[in-house]
This record gives C-alpha cells, sequence and structure tokens, in this order.
C-alpha cells in the first residue's frame, strides 16, 4: 500500500507508517550493510593494523612532565644543534617530547626498526604534533602525559611542525627528529636533501 | 479564504497563511544572516590569499586575527540566525500557523545582536585572539565568552518558542494529519540545536568564569570535548536544516515527492539520536580517551547517523526523480535530470548542495572521522576541506537556494540581478569545489590548518613540502576567489532585493516572470491520476529498479567512491611508522 503522493510541504495524511518500496529496501540494506564494515575496520585495525592513537594515557603536572623531558635529555644527550639537545635513547627506552611556545624539546635521534614509548605533552598551551614529511599527527595537551609505541621504520631527518594554534609564533614552532640507520646513517629523503643542499652550497 | 483568527495575509502563489507576526521576525533574522556572511566573505577572501603561500597578502597577527572572526560569522553567526529565520518560518508558515510569543521572540532576537556585537568587537579590536576554537589555556577577554553565552541563550530561546509553535498549530488545528516532512526536519534541527546550545552554555559559562579570575582553571581535555559538543554539533544542526531545505527546495522547485514517510522520518531520528556524538571526531588522537570510547563515539553508534545521511541521500534524488516522473517527464535513466529547471537558482542550488554534500563532505568526513585515519588527517588541512564542502557547499548552498524562493514568497519581492542570481549556484558552487579539493590534497601532504606560514622562513628547522603542494594551494585559491565571488554576488542579489527589489503582491500562474524563479510562477502539477501513476511505477513488475532507476545508479556511483576513498586511506595509514 502506497502513501498517496505529496510532497514534503504538505501535512501527512492519516497513517504515515507504510511498507517501503523494494528499491529503498535495497538500499537501506546496502547502506546498513556498509555502516558495519565502516565499524568493523577500526577494531580489526587495532587487532592487525598496525598505526593506532590508543597508547598509555595519564594526567601529568606540565612542569614535572618538562622536568622529566630535561632529566631525559641530560641523560641521552648526544649533541646540540641551535641550542636544543640531540638525544639519543636506547632503544626501548622511555622517551620524552615537551611542546611549548614555539619549541619542541628536545631533538630526538632514533633508530630505525627500534621500539619505544614516546611521552608527549606541553609545558603550556595546546600544540599539535604533526610528523613532517609522513603526515603523523597527535593532539599534545596540557596536563596529560600521551605515551604512544613509537617504530620507525625508515631512516631520515624528520620534523615536528605545530599543527594546533598557540599563539603568534605558532608558525614557527618547528622541531627534528632524526632517524639512523643500523650503520648509523641517516638515508637521504625530501627533508635531509634539502639540508644537504644547503650545506653543499 | 483562510479561516485564520489572527493577522495575516495570504500567499498568491502557495496560497499559504503568512502570520504577520512571523514575517518580520523571519526577515531581520534572515538580514543579519547575510551581513554575517558578509563579513564572513570578505574576511574569507583575505585568508585564502594568505593561505596561497604564494601571494600571502596578510601579516602573521591579522591572519589568526581574521581566521577567528571568518570561523565565527560563518560557523555561528551566518548559519544561526539563517536556521533562525527557518525555524520561524518551519514553525508558522508551513503550518499556517502563527508564532508563539513573538514579544519574547524579539527579545531574543535583541540578546543575539548584543551577543553577536560583543563577539565581533572581542574579535576585531584583538582582544579574542584565540581563533573559533578558543582551547584553553589560550584565554580571551571575558566579553568575548558572554557574547557567546547572550547569543546561546538567545537562539535557545528562539528554539524553544518554535517548539511552542507547534502545540499551537496543533491545538488550534490549523493542518490536518502529521506535521510536513519539511517541518520534522525543522523539529530535528531544533532538537539537536537544543542539545548543541546547551554544551555550549555548559562550557562557556565556566570558561568566562576562569577569564574574569573566578575560577582557577579549565581543563583543556574537558574542554576540548565539551566544546565540540557545540562546535561540531552546531554542524550537526546545520545537516538537519540543510535535508530539510532539500525537501522543500524539491518540492518546490520540480514537484519531488516524500517516497515514504516512514523512511524518511526514520533517517531524521537516527539524527536526534546519534549525531551529536560526531563531537569524538575532534578527539580521535587527543590523550584523554581509550580506543572503545572512541570508536563508539566517532562511529555514531556503529555508524547510525551516516546510516541516515544515506537514507537522505536516497529518498532526496529518489523524491525528485519520482516528482518528475510524476509530471510526464519518463524518458531514460535521467530524462528527469536532463529536463529539470537547470536556469532556475533554487533547482541548481539544489542539485549541488547534495552532490557535493554528498561526494566530497560525507565521504571525506566519514574517512577521516575513522580513529585510525585521523592520525593522517587531524588539524591538516584535509579538515577545512572537508567541512567546507559540508557547511558551505552543503548548508549554505542549501540557503542560498532557498533564498531565491524566500524572496518573492516572505518578502514579497522580484530577486534583483536575475542573470546573476542564475548563474550564481554555478560559480559558487564550482569555486567551493576546488577549494575543498584544493584544501584536502594539501593536507594529504601534512599541510597544517590554521597556519600562517608553511615556508617556515621563521622556523628555527626548514620544512618543505612536495612541490605538488604549490599546485593545491594555487587551486584552492582560485577556487576560493571564485567562491567569494559567488558568495558576493549573492549577498548582492539579497540586498538588491530585499532594499530595492521591485514589489510584488500577485502574479499570474503560467506565465513567466524575469526575477521570480519558474517553480513559483509554473507551480510544478503532477497528472490528476497520480496515485494511479505512482502505484503502477512501483508495480511488482518493475523489478528493483522500481520507480527510480536513476537514483538508483547514482547511489551506485556514490557508493563506489566511498568503498575507493575509504580504503585508499586504509593503504595509506598503512605505510607509516608503527604506533600505537
Amino acid at each position: 500500500m502506497l502513501t498517496k503522493v505529496h510532497s514534503g510541504l504538505d501535512p501527512a495524511p492519516g497513517v504515515w507508517w507504510k511498507p517501503a518500496h523494494k528499491a529503498e529496501k535495497v538500499w537501506v540494506a546496502i547502506a546498513f550493510a556498509w555502516c558495519m564494515v565502516l565499524f568493523a575496520m577500526m577494531p580489526l585495525w587495532h587487532w592487525k593494523g598496525g598505526q593506532n592513537p590508543s597508547g598509555i594515557r595519564r594526567r601529568v603536572d606540565p612542569q614535572a612532565f618538562y622536568a622529566r623531558t630535561v632529566e631525559f635529555a641530560t641523560q641521552y644527550k648526544v649533541g646540540e644543534d641551535r641550542g636544543i639537545p640531540i638525544v639519543a635513547p636506547p632503544a626501548g627506552a622511555d622517551v620524552y617530547l615537551t611542546g611549548m611556545t614555539y619549541q619542541w624539546y628536545p631533538i630526538l635521534q632514533l633508530q630505525a626498526g627500534a621500539k619505544y614509548r614516546l611521552h608527549m605533552s606541553s609545558l603550556d598551551l595546546n600544540h599539535g604534533f604533526s610528523l613532517y614529511p609522513l603526515n603523523v599527527n597527535f593532539q599534545v595537551m596540557p596536563g596529560y602525559d600521551y605515551a604512544l609505541e613509537v617504530t620507525p621504520t625508515a631512516s631520515g631527518d624528520f620534523r615536528i611542525i605545530c599543527n594546533e594554534f598557540c599563539g603568534i609564533g605558532h608558525h614557527t614552532m618547528v622541531g627534528r627528529v632524526i632517524v639512523v640507520d643500523g650503520t648509523g646513517k641517516t638515508l637521504a629523503d625530501n627533508a635531509t636533501a634539502v639540508i644537504r643542499d644547503r650545506e653543499a652550497k | 479564504m483562510s479561516a485564520a483568527t489572527f493577522p495575516h495575509r495570504v500567499c498568491p502563489a502557495t496560497g499559504r497563511v503568512i502570520a504577520s507576526a512571523a514575517e518580520p521576525l523571519i526577515k531581520v533574522n534572515a538580514v543579519v544572516a547575510v551581513v554575517s556572511l558578509l563579513i564572513g566573505a570578505v574576511a574569507a577572501l583575505l585568508l585564502v590569499l594568505t593561505r596561497w603561500q604564494a601571494v600571502h597578502l596578510l601579516p602573521a597577527e591579522w591572519y589568526y586575527r581574521i581566521l577567528g572572526v571568518h570561523g565565527m560569522n560563518m560557523l555561528i553567526f551566518f548559519i544561526i540566525y539563517f536556521e533562525m529565520a527557518v525555524l520561524w518560518f518551519a514553525g508558522t508558515i508551513l503550518l499556517n500557523s502563527r508564532p508563539a510569543n513573538p514579544k519574547l521572540g524579539w527579545f531574543s532576537f535583541a540578546l543575539m545582536i548584543i551577543g553577536t556585537g560583543l563577539v565581533q568587537w572581542a574579535q576585531w579590536a584583538g582582544k579574542a585572539d584565540v581563533l573559533f576554537t578558543s582551547y584553553p589555556p589560550l584565554k580571551a577577554h571575558p566579553l568575548f565568552y558572554l557574547g557567546i553565552i547572550l547569543f546561546a541563550v538567545g537562539a535557545l530561546t528562539v528554539t524553544g518558542l518554535f517548539f511552542a509553535s507547534l502545540v499551537i498549530a496543533k491545538r488550534e488545528k490549523t493542518y490536518e494529519g502529521s506535521v510536513p516532512l519539511v517541518v520534522y526536519g525543522a523539529v530535528t534541527a531544533a532538537i539537536i540545536a537544543v542539545i548543541t546550545l546547551l554544551h555550549g552554555a555548559i562550557i562557556y559559562i565556566p570558561t568566562f568564569l576562569w577569564s574574569v579570575g573566578l575560577i582557577k582553571s579549565v581543563d583543556p581535555q574537558v574542554y576540548r570535548l565539551i566544546w565540540w559538543g557545540l562546535g561540531h554539533s552546531s554542524q550537526q544542526i546545520n545537516v538537519a536544516a540543510m535535508v530539510a531545505v532539500w525537501y522543500m527546495l524539491s518540492a518546490l522547485t520540480i514537484g519531488g515527492v516524500v517516497l515514504n514517510e516512514k523512511v524518511s522520518r526514520s533517517a531524521f531520528v537516527l539524527y536526534v539520536l546519534f549525531i551529536s556524538m560526531a563531537s569524538a571526531h575532534h578527539l580521535l588522537v587527543d590523550p584523554g580517551f581509550g580506543p572503545a570510547w572512541k570508536i563508539v563515539n566517532t562511529s555514531y553508534f556503529m555508524y547510525m547517523a551516516v546510516l541516515a545521511s544515506m537514507i537522505h541521500g536516497f529518498t532526496v534524488p529518489a523524491g525528485m526523480e519520482l516528482g518528475m516522473r510524476l509530471r510526464g517527464f519518463t524518458d531514460g535513466l535521467f530524462g528527469w535530470l536532463r529536463r529539470a529547471p537547470w536556469g532556475d537558482p533554487g533547482f541548481s542550488a539544489l542539485v549541488f548542495s547534495v552532490v557535493v554534500f554528498g561526494f566530497v563532505g560525507g565521504i571525506t568526513g566519514v574517512t577521516i572521522g575513522t580513529e585510525q585515519i585521523n592520525i593522517i588527517a587531524h588539524n591538516t588541512m584535509r579538515i577545512p576541506g572537508h567541512f567546507h564542502a559540508t557547511v558551505v557547499s552543503g548548508t549554505a548552498m542549501a540557503f542560498m537556494g532557498a533564498t531565491y524562493y524566500l524572496l518573492p514568497l516572505v518578502f514579497q519581492r522580484k530577486v534583483a540581478f536575475w542573470g546573476l542570481a542564475k548563474a550564481q549556484p554555478y560559480l559558487f558552487a564550482i569555486g567551493m569545489l576546488l577549494l575543498s579539493m584544493g584544501m584536502t590534497f594539501a593536507g594529504s601532504f601534512g599541510v597544517p590548518r590554521r597556519h600562517w606560514d608553511i615556508s617556515f622562513s621563521q622556523a628555527l628547522f626548514d620544512v618543505q613540502f612536495n612541490p605538488a603542494v604549490d599546485i593545491t594551494l594555487a587551486v584552492m585559491g582560485i577556487g576560493g576567489i571564485l567562491a567569494v565571488i559567488g558568495a558576493l554576488s549573492f549577498i548582492a542579489i539579497a540586498v538588491k532585493s530585499v532594499f530595492f527589489g521591485e514589489k510584488i503582491t500577485t502574479w499570474e500562474t503560467g506565465k513567466p516572470i524575469l526575477g521570480i524563479p519558474q517553480g513559483l510562477t509554473n507551480p510544478p502539477v503532477h497528472a490528476p491520476n497520480v496515485d494511479e501513476i505512482n502505484d503502477a511505477l512501483h508495480a511488482d513488475s518493475r523489478g528493483i529498479a522500481g520507480a527510480t532507476p536513476g537514483t538508483l545508479v547514482l547511489v551506485g556511483v556514490f557508493l563506489l567512491a566511498f568503498v575507493v576513498y575509504y580504503f585508499t586511506n586504509w593503504k595509506l595509514l598503512s605505510f607509516l611508522w608503527k604506533v600505537g
């Protein structure tokens, strides 16, 4: 039994709860099935996939987190670039990174293929961790320690772009992550190529 | 003759009762909406010419300031004032009824105006350089927060008056049966608006107290959680209001029909129940929430709101197709589309709104709102790329189309610059499409949103994006300029029509008039034996294609695009570092 023909501007006459037609039923069924696929993909990726934003998360005092970062930087410092320590923790270590207006502290030097627990937090405002050129993004927030297990898959010279607005100097907030391979060398990629070009000049 | 007992006039085209108390409320809200749109559009031009790195117009301070102005004017003021107009319209004219307590309506409007004024002042004076989201501990002037609170209280009151108007119409029996589907959609929007505005109040009141020093701090994560209950849910008011406007324009322009009330109304109920959970889309890579919370919320509890949108995405075009077929446009799969009135800006705006919202906004939104895929999207330009396709190409476009009908119907004016009006939806849609695509692809390379200088000339370390980014940003820039021209054309048309337009009170049906959309001068009519034709079109012998085979093909193409885009993103994600 069809509803009498009427438009969306007309009051619906009488009882409008009537069976839908075949085409509608089929589309709703297909759409529902697709929604279930969309839903299933997320738990599935937790189980089988390699990239999940889970981590270990806890509240932390911003000052205490920064103090822990400085302690960590002092412990594993191997060099310095533009006044910021380069820190090379051993494979499997807890690694600390603090965002503050307008700097990422410290510079991390990691080994390709090794697993680290990367703790991220902020000393002041919301910041955004965006690993260039891979495009890996996480929210970095004062008062929260976001600890993610990361395994760099290939060596290179990476940047951390801040992608959460943090004030007038937001666009100057860039940090650095170096990933070395088994021989201790960084391989050429987009970012290193730029630096080498400049050094060659 | 109308039996209405309150002061009113009768519309010459539709025969509807138009309450005298409702008309000015619709008008002022629509006018303020257009003024906000003007401010937002000028801001948009400045922004797009800054983000286009080759042009890089504004200095940093003004870029961030104007970005805040653009966000507030477009996402809050333009849209919500227009929605207030829609609520007054749907709660009275569509029910041949009168508004509840128009005095309180004017008081609420005044509250909203005062709130708007405070926010504009704070932003332009540089007292609120905190962007649209104003995440603490970033702090603005207290009057900025107070302005938003006043605006929200005013809007909440109007929403309450809308519900009261529904009660009046029901009690005074101004219509028979159930409220029209368009009103049902407006009710959906209004319920979501209550949810949204309450979130706004819950988060902005403590933030205001914090800004004046009465509270020591606002937890940044709690703020983000509740604030997005305002920030994202307000865009869900738009979705519901937009879908309601789709059904309305479909009926007005080509005689679109409702396929099945049960299906369409159930989809609206799904919105009410689940769509507000989408605030979680912004928190997927935040430290405050675990995987289970993220999965359940980001998926609107198993994608029930996506299901709703996919249902409307079928029933709206199918209603259009069936409406055209019932009028005799039966040739082939797409004869109904080919022979539609493409020169009617109400119709072209409707089609672009449906298509761009679905294909670009919808698909990108569901994809980047997936828990893990958000890792390669969060805070990149993919986000504004997505929501310009939904809020602007979808909602704003639909509202523009509706305006071309409201100008003669409510303002009783001819649409000015008619030639320009016919072209405006095309210009705006193409511009927004280019802008959205440019942003989306730039974001895929990791280009951050809300960022003044992606050449990083003042940064400690160099960053050099893939050269393709220059091209995508140029596409964004050109698209943005086109879209702003489209928006300014719309504003010029609306302002000229409202304040200086040719007055019309009555017109002859069947005679085309320049400046009045064809849906009003030649209202689409179905054949007298329309119910028989409808039964025949739905006969079992026609099989699965049923009455609307063309739409089935279109949604098939849509689903294919969705599947391809979605799984491509999982593939891209799998190339990254192991993170967990």
